[in-house]
């Protein structure tokens, strides 16, 4: 765990993670539309509650991955 | 007003006894000396994964945010879900910087941001701007949780004028200021389980049995207006609607951690795995926040905002009676009770951590900063037991005496002001960079700037920004702690020079910031 040794406290490729979940989350373009539904839902709400359900999991990932 | 409805009222003041008793009950849980302020206003800092679940979601995830959300819904549409991606951002932060922040202040016996900042920069001053703005930006906070109280007592028909109608909102508020008196942060972190365990059977119940009586999303979605339904697409030479929705969840997100109740919450936790752990598990209030939101299109579907008998009520809450009215048409009595009572006690929960977060600030803060600078540890607790309750009583005063509209314009610009801490705490966290005077400057600066923009635009969240012919609608927090960082970092070269002394002392090494 050298390695591990090292990057304490620093940075971490696994971090790349949370930019996705930023990068999506402040980006309304991308989900602001109706289509497609899902059971009478619009893209725009059940594509974002969807997107907490992964960026709770990305930061399982992250916890998992990262030791400090 | 519809008549009391006596079944509903019965059990809500049952559950709410219940929860009394567990608020006096909790001095003795995970037994500590309570005549020391680490005890009384930390808790011990013995919480561990599942409590500061418990503790930091009651904290958050307010009373007044379960009836606001889903009211701005109701009211204005799609904008409202910004709560979501608001909600799926803090967490990252939570997970990076204030794991940071947890273990330098366990490590140095930091009770508050204020004592963070004067370990770290050494300047008094700075520590006190940012314990003032603490304090300033969380009072109208635990002022709007007494409107979420006085919401549902109007919901249970218990309506009319002068001392009478004051009464329940009183008891609640005596209930409050005794039991955190007596057992400090451990009543709202006990009661928070309780609040929480009811909050999420209404949500469930709420978000299956409604769309069934009204026929399912298809027909709910159907009956909201198309411009509610969706964020407008910006025109030509202006990032409109879009900007505005990124830059409330990115600011509210930036300022969340930095509330105090938010870092009280924080703090009390018992080791930075479980600050981790409770950055994957977080997110599950913010899932049922996304449902309670789409509750103001329940209402628009359902139509309740029409019915004659809720009509006295929202004429006297606006769109803030829209759960309470919803839940009222859509469910028996009993279970109304339930559902009130989960939002009467998901009030005291955030305000018991408020107030107890404010009266730590002063105390360490103010107190033994430039009144008593050797208080003995029993001194300190009873300091802050009775701030706590001034902090409170100010609040109600507030909420009986003054316009409710104020109290949330008030909020809204504490929003502002509290961000304006992120250079010293957040950033703070990681380097030591800026010049303690510079990063004062900025404070200044950004607090005047923001408030200045806010009353531009008649106090609403987003301030327009011309640049070039092109307007970028945007949260005015964002636009403020941007010049804020700015003009510290501009000054912190210029101030070095000047001075020909040393920079104070770091009481910190950067080994303190991680396990």
């Amino acid at each position: 765990m050298i390695g591990a040794q090292k990057k304490r406290g620093g940075w971490s490729w696994w971090y790349l993670l949370f930019v996705i979940q930023f990068a999506v989350a402040l980006w309304p373009p991308f989900y602001n539309k109706v289509e497609p539904t899902l059971i009478g839902i619009p893209f725009f709400y059940w594509f974002q509650l969807l997107w907490v359900i992964v960026s709770a999991v990305f930061t399982a990932i992250v916890y998992f991955a990262t030791t400090d | 007003m519809q008549d009391v409805n006596w079944i509903a009222l019965s059990i809500f003041v049952v559950l709410f006894g219940c929860i009394t008793w567990l608020g006096f009950a909790a001095a003795h849980w995970r037994k500590g000396d309570l005549d020391q302020l680490h005890e009384w206003g930390l808790g011990g800092r013995r919480f561990g994964t599942l409590i500061t679940w418990f503790l930091v979601g009651g904290d958050i995830y307010t009373a007044y945010t379960f009836i606001a959300v889903p009211a701005l819904a109701f009211g204005a549409g799609a904008v409202a879900f910004f709560a979501v991606p608001y909600t799926v951002i803090i967490y990252p932060l939570l997970f990076l910087v204030f794991r940071r922040l947890w273990h330098v202040c366990h490590k140095h016996g930091y009770i508050t941001a204020g004592d963070f900042v004067r370990g770290r920069f050494g300047n008094r001053w700075l520590a006190l701007a940012v314990t003032v703005t603490g304090i300033v930006a969380t009072m109208p906070y635990i002022a709007l949780q007494l409107v979420g109280i006085q919401v549902v007592i109007g919901a249970l028909g218990i309506s009319g004028t002068g001392l009478g109608a004051d009464l329940p909102l009183l008891v609640a508020f005596v209930v409050l200021a005794a039991f955190t008196y007596s057992s400090g942060l451990r009543a709202p972190a006990s009661i928070a389980i309780v609040k929480d365990l009811l909050i999420y059977v209404t949500a469930l119940a709420a978000i299956i049995v409604i769309p069934i009586e009204l026929g399912g999303f298809g027909k709910i979605f159907a009956a909201v207006p198309p411009s509610k339904l969706l964020l407008a697409v910006p025109g030509p030479n202006t990032t409109g609607a879009y900007s505005g929705y990124a830059t409330l969840a990115l600011g509210s997100a930036m300022a969340l951690f930095l509330y105090p109740h938010s870092l009280t919450g924080i703090l009390s936790a018992s080791s930075g795995h479980a600050i981790k752990r409770n950055a994957a598990m977080l997110p599950g209030y913010t899932l049922m926040l996304g449902l309670l939101a789409l509750f103001g299109f329940f209402v628009i579907a359902a139509g309740v905002d029409k019915l004659p008998e809720y009509a006295a009520g929202f004429k006297q809450f606006g769109s803030n009676f829209a759960v309470p009215a919803l839940l009222l048409h859509s469910f028996p009595s009993w279970f109304v009770g339930i559902a009130f009572a989960a939002i009467g006690i998901g009030a005291l929960v955030p305000a018991a951590i408020m107030s107890i977060a404010a009266a730590n600030l002063y105390t360490r803060n103010i107190h033994r900063e430039f009144i008593n600078q050797n208080p003995t540890g029993k001194q300190e607790a009873q300091i802050a037991k009775r701030v706590s309750l001034i902090v409170k009583l100010g609040a109600l005063v507030f909420i009986l005496f003054v316009p409710t509209k104020y109290a949330i314009q008030l909020q809204l610009l504490g929003g502002i002001w509290i961000i304006q801490t992120l250079p010293p705490v957040m950033l703070g966290a990681y380097t030591r960079w800026f010049n303690s005077w510079a990063l004062l400057v900025g404070w200044a600066v950004g607090t005047f700037a923001g408030t200045a923009m806010a009353v531009a635009t008649k106090l609403t969240t987003t301030f327009p920004l011309v640049v070039g012919g092109h307007t970028f609608p945007g949260y005015t927090a964002v636009y403020t702690v941007v010049l804020n960082l700015a003009v510290a970092a501009v000054l912190t070269p210029v101030f070095n020079a000047m001075s020909s002394a040393r920079a104070p002392a770091d009481e910190t090494v950067a080994a303190d910031y991680h396990a």
